[in-house]
């Protein structure tokens, strides 16, 4: 127990300067190792002025080496034999014996090079003490308790201690290593006790095309999988065709992964892209179904963010489940949409997910509220403005693979089959098309009450370019510029005279605009040297 | 195939059990310790105890001057005269009682920084001896020997917070035959009476239940310790705190990555605990601290380092078997302990601290809960009983000495 006592700090200054003048008993106590005089020092009044006159002496040693000189050396060098047979001073009724330790032990204070273990046996003094006459001999002989007088010595001792130090602290690489495998084995344990008792496969469907910001998407995408603790198969289905630079980047992220071709190209509308998704989520599940690949269904789009808790909270799922998904329908354009104070009190909250009523049981759904967004939502992949969800969005859900099987035991007669879904060129718009009956949905995540992914899209502009596979190969043969640069200067060349003519209007414009400061703006352009 | 028939029930009802034994098995075990499996023993039938009432001096008044008492490491005197008045083992029939309580806080007067001052306990405690001897009958019947006392101070009865002094002192001359109730413990010391009940020290179980992480966090530190290494205030030189066996700790293991040790009192105390596998309780001033109290309701295993110890309800939990024992001569080599401990050990003592009686056996909550720290100390009063012949004393018979003791406690109070 730890205290900063002030009181106990001046009890110990006081009983130093007392200790010479404790005479028969009293207060005197053995405060420090010095103060082992104080056993002796109740011996005669004479022996506890000259142990007075000693610490005098030493606290004048003391200021005039500069560090402070311990009395235990006088104490040993002058008392061992003297002490040895001390009877104890009627106050600390203690035995005083010195040993000296072994082990070579330095103070952290480096005055003394040598420290003396100093015993006390402060605890029970044999009963062969005569002189004993404190309270200390009264409870060894209780009354009640007869036939404790054989009370074995304490081996613990009060007073002053030496610091064990050991001559090479550090650490033991050995050790070290058996350190880590303790923890590893503890933590194995651990989850053994409270994790997923069975952990399944996670089946990841993600629907992605080759454009800007794929390799973005993907690549954090991909380090969100990589931390996944459970066995994960990545099912990739690409618009277009699988090409070199997705296929390359899967083979260097070291999951599994299924890469699938899609043959339709992805559309620039969102609204076309939204359908054009679901058909290649679609052919993701049958996919799934013909190589009867067993787990959990988790649809990750690529731009969206997971959270590890959601892969630990899917593992839990029976059939269907649908869990909260935080909506960032994210205003890339500077203008906000004018909220009054009323709407923004009412506004919804951006999440989509399974609503419980009091008894946890599925009630309804959360939808993401679009009417804020009335009219400014973007239409053309890559267009400044707020990009919303279309109804319920795919990454919401979570099925068990064994729902889209053929044939698979206790398959509830709620889920339609696959192949019955989208015969008749119907759309699927989101996961409950699969089920006869919605109802039987299992909400995850305490009820929805927490967000465990979020669902964002951000394109840059479809006529983008960029490096294939994001490695540059020179040379650079065609630059073609932006509609609208950020620079009113332009140093590229253009081999084309359409692009000469718009590049000397844009230059006109320009100079006009800054007549002060940029006259560069028509220095002529200059060949390149490849 | 007659008998078959008969036998299948009993068997299948066997191999039932034996199932459950086994899964429960898995993940906690039944602590036993010397006095057999009496940690989930229910009190109530076993013992009768008569609660004295006192003026309210020496206990509500008390609490009144300063609150503090509720939630210092010494509260537990306060929390056990409540949870004994409206307990169901309270008789207010002092003739059929089997131990008799004498509510007096003495660890109530507190420093302004909080501490308690010890200074006027003993003379509290004899003031309150002198009331209850005066009124009722019953301590003069036995001189006290079926009374017992809560004295959860530093070093219990002895009443002083520096070990020097509380051994000169020793315990109180009229509590020499009470049961006392202490947290302090240490083998063939004098301040541990024998036939004391160990305690735990209070430790509030609310904010402890606040600050629980998902039992799944991986335990990723190796050791953990947060506290004083040096008492630079009352130990300047080094070598009295602790027997200088936090210093050297902090000496031998400050450059070692596997120590999380420091002086930093971190907002996340509670949650680092859990994330460590071995928790360090070194002695202090005196050798029992809450430590050990946070460590098994955190499920980290203890590491003791005070020799001789007593731990709280010695009898009823192996100690041995929960925590990890190192001799303060062995601190340079703990690291070398530690490590070397093999694997089956180390998850056994995690498989007995995952068990729920044994974390709320270290508790004082309120109200009470079956199991918990009020409920083992009448477990432990319940085992004394029934008093030895010795207890009662023939008429005249005088045993104590009401005048022993420094002239300073013979004040009256």
């Amino acid at each position: 127990m730890m205290k900063s006592l002030l009181p106990q700090s001046q009890l110990r200054r006081s009983s130093v300067a007392t200790a010479a003048r404790s005479a028969a008993g009293g207060d005197g106590s053995a405060a420090d190792g010095g103060g082992g005089g104080a056993g002796a020092g109740a011996k005669a009044p004479a022996s506890s002025t000259f142990w007075f006159l000693l610490h005098a002496l030493c606290c004048l040693i003391s200021l005039f080496l500069g560090f402070r000189f311990s009395r235990l050396l006088f104490f040993l060098l002058f008392s061992t034999t003297a002490l040895y047979h001390s009877t104890t001073s009627s106050s600390s009724a203690a035995v005083l014996r010195a040993t000296t330790t072994t082990t070579t032990t330095t103070t952290t204070t480096t005055t003394t090079t040598n420290t003396f273990t100093l015993s006390f046996a402060a605890a029970n003094p044999p009963p062969s003490n005569p002189a004993n006459r404190t309270a200390l001999e009264a409870a060894a002989a209780g009354a009640d308790k007869g036939g404790t007088s054989g009370n074995p010595q304490s081996h613990v001792v009060v007073g002053r201690h030496g610091i064990r130090i050991r001559p090479w602290p550090h650490p033991d690489p050995v050790e070290v290593m058996r350190a880590h495998q303790i923890m590893e084995r503890v933590q194995e344990e651990q989850r053994r006790w409270y994790g997923v008792k069975e952990p399944r496969q996670v089946l990841v469907v993600t629907p992605t095309y080759s454009r800007a910001f794929q390799a973005l998407h993907l690549t954090g995408l991909l380090h969100s999988l990589r931390n996944v603790p459970y066995p994960l198969t990545w099912i990739v289905v690409e618009a277009g065709g699988t090409t070199n630079a997705t296929a390359s980047l899967l083979a260097r992220s070291g999951l599994t992964f299924v890469h699938i071709p899609f043959p339709d190209r992805m559309p620039h509308e969102w609204a076309d892209r939204h359908a054009t998704e679901n058909r290649m989520r679609i052919h993701a599940l049958r996919a799934i179904r013909e190589r009867k690949m067993d787990g959990v269904v988790v649809f990750a789009d690529d731009s969206n963010v997971h959270s590890m808790e959601l892969f630990d909270e899917v593992q839990k799922v029976q059939w269907m489940g649908a869990v909260s998904v935080g909506i960032l329908a994210h205003t890339g354009a500077a203008e906000q949409p004018r909220l009054s104070e009323e709407e923004k009190q009412n506004m919804p909250l951006p999440v989509q997910g399974p609503a419980c009523n009091s008894s946890g049981h599925l009630a309804g759904w959360h939808t993401f509220n679009s009417l804020p967004f009335s009219g400014k939502t973007a239409t053309v992949v890559g267009e400044a403005a707020p990009v919303l969800p279309k109804g319920l969005e795919w990454a919401g859900f979570v099925l068990n693979s064994r729902m889209l099987w053929k044939d698979a035991e206790g398959k509830p007669d709620w889920v339609k089959d696959l192949d019955a879904v989208g015969e008749n060129g119907e759309e699927i718009e989101n996961p409950l098309n699969l089920l006869n009956d919605p109802s039987s949905v299992e909400p995850l995540g305490n009820c929805g009450k927490k967000v465990l992914l979020w669902w964002l899209r951000v394109e840059a502009r479809a006529d983008s370019k960029f490096p294939q596979g994001w490695v540059i190969e020179p040379p650079l043969d065609v630059v073609v510029p932006a509609k609208r640069t950020p620079w009113p200067e332009t140093t590229t060349e253009l081999p084309s005279e359409l692009l000469e003519d718009k590049q000397e209007q844009d230059d006109r414009r320009l100079s006009r605009a800054n007549k002060s400061s940029r006259p560069r703006s028509t220095t002529k352009r200059q060949g390149k040297e490849n | 195939m007659g008998t078959w028939g008969a036998r299948a029930p009993p068997l299948a009802v066997a191999a039932l059990l034996l199932l459950a034994v086994v899964v429960a098995a898995q993940d906690t075990e039944r602590i036993e310790g010397s006095a057999g499996d009496v940690l989930e023993d229910d009190p109530v039938g076993r013992l009768k105890v008569y609660v004295y009432e006192l003026p309210t001096k020496y206990n509500k008044k008390m609490v009144a001057k300063d609150s503090r008492c509720l939630s210092h490491m010494f509260a537990a005197e306060i929390f056990m005269h409540r949870f004994l008045l409206s307990s169901a083992i309270r008789t207010l029939n002092p003739e059929e009682a089997d131990w008799f309580y004498t509510p007096v806080y003495t660890t109530c007067d507190l420093t302004p920084w909080g501490h308690p001052l010890p200074f006027k306990s003993p003379r509290i405690m004899r003031s309150a001896i002198q009331f209850i001897s005066k009124r009722w009958p019953y301590w003069n019947r036995t001189e006290g020997a079926d009374h017992f006392f809560v004295v959860p101070h530093d070093f219990g009865a002895c009443f002083h917070y520096q070990e020097e002094k509380a051994i000169e002192r020793g315990v109180l001359p009229l509590l020499r035959r009470a049961t006392l109730v202490q947290t302090f413990g240490q083998k063939d010391h004098v301040c541990l009476k024998e036939g004391s009940i160990t305690i735990p020290p209070y430790a509030p179980p609310q904010k402890m239940k606040t600050h629980l992480v998902p039992p799944e966090t991986p335990r990723s530190i190796f050791v953990y310790f947060r506290g004083l290494f040096y008492d630079t205030a009352n130990d300047p030189e080094g070598g009295y705190y602790a027997r200088g066996a936090r210093a050297s700790v902090w000496e031998n293991f400050k450059n070692n990555p596997l120590f999380d040790i420091s002086t930093d009192h971190p907002p996340t105390y509670y949650e680092d605990m859990q994330r460590a596998v071995f928790c360090l309780c070194p002695l202090g001033w005196a050798p029992w601290s809450p430590r050990l109290v946070e460590a098994v309701v955190f499920g980290c295993i203890p590491v003791i380092i005070a020799d001789d110890i007593v731990l709280p309800f010695a009898d009823a939990i192996p100690w041995e078997e929960i925590g990890v024992f190192v001799a303060e001569d062995d601190v340079p080599k703990l690291d070398t302990i530690l490590t070397s401990i093999p694997m089956e050990v180390i998850l056994r003592k995690q498989r007995l601290l995952a068990n729920p009686s044994m974390k709320q056996a270290m508790l004082f909550p309120q109200p009470a809960q079956p199991g918990d720290a009020f409920h083992q100390i009448l477990n432990g009063l319940a085992r004394k009983l029934p008093h030895g012949k010795d207890v009662f004393l023939k008429p005249g018979q005088k045993v104590l000495n009401w005048t022993e003791g420094p002239r300073g406690d013979l004040k009256p109070w």
